[in-house]
């Protein structure tokens, strides 16, 4: 295989041994309760437009019923002409994101060349698949390159589909109803940015695990625009997260000063070199 | 997506699919539907490719867990691919059947996948091959697999006929498809066909809406 782009070399065939491994252990616990992994809880969505892709995504990290994170950011940079949406396990789709980054700049640099879009994928269907099912990671994968745009999704059992259009996550029922409706081929740019805000909109109103401020990243052959946020929520709250508080703002009332007898007890005294 | 996949034997996406193959005279047509399921009631895709190339004159149709038939095929190309340059010589269609069939046995436990193998070569002309979960490898004139292919077993027990011309036998490819989409919850999307002669390879895309329409639709 091609041993330039990874870092360490999978055996020849397929490898289930972390699949056994994991069955193994679910039966060490008590009822097959595993441990549960934290999952985002998201909307992401993509769309191929004329002359790139636009990716989209909430902000919200949820921890059970808890906002963990308002200002998540779920669109990983992969490389400079690729970027990847993640829904799943956060702890997945982050790690995953930035393996690939790095195998494929290793590989840039052995090979001269920039990375294309499809290697992206496969190298992404192989480790997802050697896991076999065991990483949570729902990714989202656009990028621009020679060949043309792109938009792949990749999931966890390492299945591998080439989309126009998709929305994933918790969300993802209500992004793809405004993105079935709206899409069309060779969109211009403001309709796509348009396009993808209101799926992920859809997707914050309608799922509890998704809110918060939406995210966009376009990406075209003449660069990455990100822009995070995109929009901001409507019910941001106003903190000033600096508490200083001037002189007076608490009145007083009265003072009493004591000064503090004090006698020296010990003197020593270090001559400093300052030659 | 956990809440996607209720209770599938499959899990993740799985093609759910309806495939066949049937050999003409001079060639053989092979096809499939373009849906890809979760849990037996999410379309994860309407336009899955299930069709794959693994040699100029060789495809292959996919059954099962998306997720292993893409990997196990992708296994295959590479196989096939340096078989090929050792042999100096194109791969027969029994040689490419034999590598699916080499990794689908060796690694029944865990996988979830089907094939069949439909092509051209100089040796033994037009041939179609299957190799079905477990790793059986088996040769016929025509063959139909996927959850979709139990709907329409009669029809084609009853519309098959060996040295069809190629515009029959096309004819009889898409109405199956049709046939079986039209019952089968996890089948739809489009039609699929490839037809392999000794000539070449045409791809064949028949859309939902031009797709035969029989009584009661």
């Amino acid at each position: 295989m091609a041993l330039s782009t990874v870092l360490e070399t999978p055996g020849a065939g397929f490898n289930f041994e972390n699949a056994t491994r994991n069955a193994a252990l679910e039966a060490l616990f008590e009822g097959g309760q595993t441990p549960k992994p934290l999952k985002t809880g998201t909307t992401i969505a993509g769309v191929v437009f004329k002359d790139g892709v636009v990716l989209g995504a909430d902000t919200r990290a949820t921890s059970s019923e808890v906002v963990a994170d308002k200002m998540c950011e779920k669109i990983h940079f992969i490389s400079p002409n690729m970027y990847c949406c993640g829904a799943g396990t956060a702890a997945d789709t982050e790690k995953t994101t930035e393996l690939l980054s790095s195998n494929l700049s290793i590989f840039s640099l052995n090979s001269g060349r920039n990375p294309r879009v499809v290697m992206a994928v496969n190298i992404l269907q192989d480790m997802l698949y050697r896991y076999h099912g065991q990483i949570g990671a729902n990714l989202l994968l656009g990028g621009v390159d020679c060949t043309g745009n792109h938009l792949y999704t990749v999931g966890p059992y390492g299945d591998v589909d080439k989309v126009p259009y998709l929305a994933m996550g918790s969300g993802d029922l209500a992004a793809l109803g405004i993105l079935e409706d709206g899409f069309k081929h060779n969109l211009e740019l403001e309709e796509a940015k348009e396009l993808v805000r209101s799926s992920i909109h859809a997707g914050i109103m309608s799922d509890l695990g998704s809110g918060n401020n939406i995210d966009v990243c376009v990406i075209t052959k003449q660069g990455v625009d990100y822009i995070r946020p995109y929009q901001e929520s409507e019910y941001k709250d106003d903190r000033k997260m600096n508490y200083k508080y001037r002189p007076g703002t608490t009145k007083v009332l009265t003072e009493k000063v004591v000064p503090l007898k004090l006698e020296v007890v010990q003197e020593t005294v270090q001559k400093m070199e300052t030659a | 997506m956990e809440k996607h996949y209720t209770d599938s034997k499959v899990k993740g996406v799985s093609t759910g699919t309806t495939i066949l193959a049937a050999i003409f005279d001079g060639g053989v047509v092979i096809g499939s539907d373009s849906r890809a399921s979760m849990g037996g009631e999410y379309v994860s895709s309407k336009t899955i490719n299930k069709v794959i190339q693994v040699h100029d004159r060789i495809f292959c149709c996919m059954a099962g867990s998306l997720a292993d038939a893409q990997a196990v095929i992708k296994s295959a190309k590479s196989h096939l691919s340096f078989h090929s340059v050792q042999m100096e010589s194109p791969p027969l269609v029994i040689a490419a059947a034999s590598v699916l069939k080499e990794l689908c046995y060796k690694n029944k436990d865990e996988l979830q996948a089907g094939f069949l193998t439909a092509g051209w070569d100089s040796k033994k002309g037009a041939q179609v091959y299957v190799v079905s979960l477990g790793g059986m490898l088996i040769s016929q004139q025509v063959t139909i697999g996927g959850s979709g292919s139990t709907y329409i077993y009669g029809y084609v027990d009853a519309k098959y006929k060996p040295n069809m011309t190629r515009e029959e036998c096309l004819q009889f490819a898409t109405n199956a498809l049709a046939l079986a989409m039209g019952r089968d919850n996890v089948s739809g999307g489009v039609a699929h066909l490839v037809v392999i002669t000794g000539k070449g390879v045409e791809h064949v895309v028949v859309p939902g809406d031009k797709l035969p329409r029989f009584h009661d639709e």
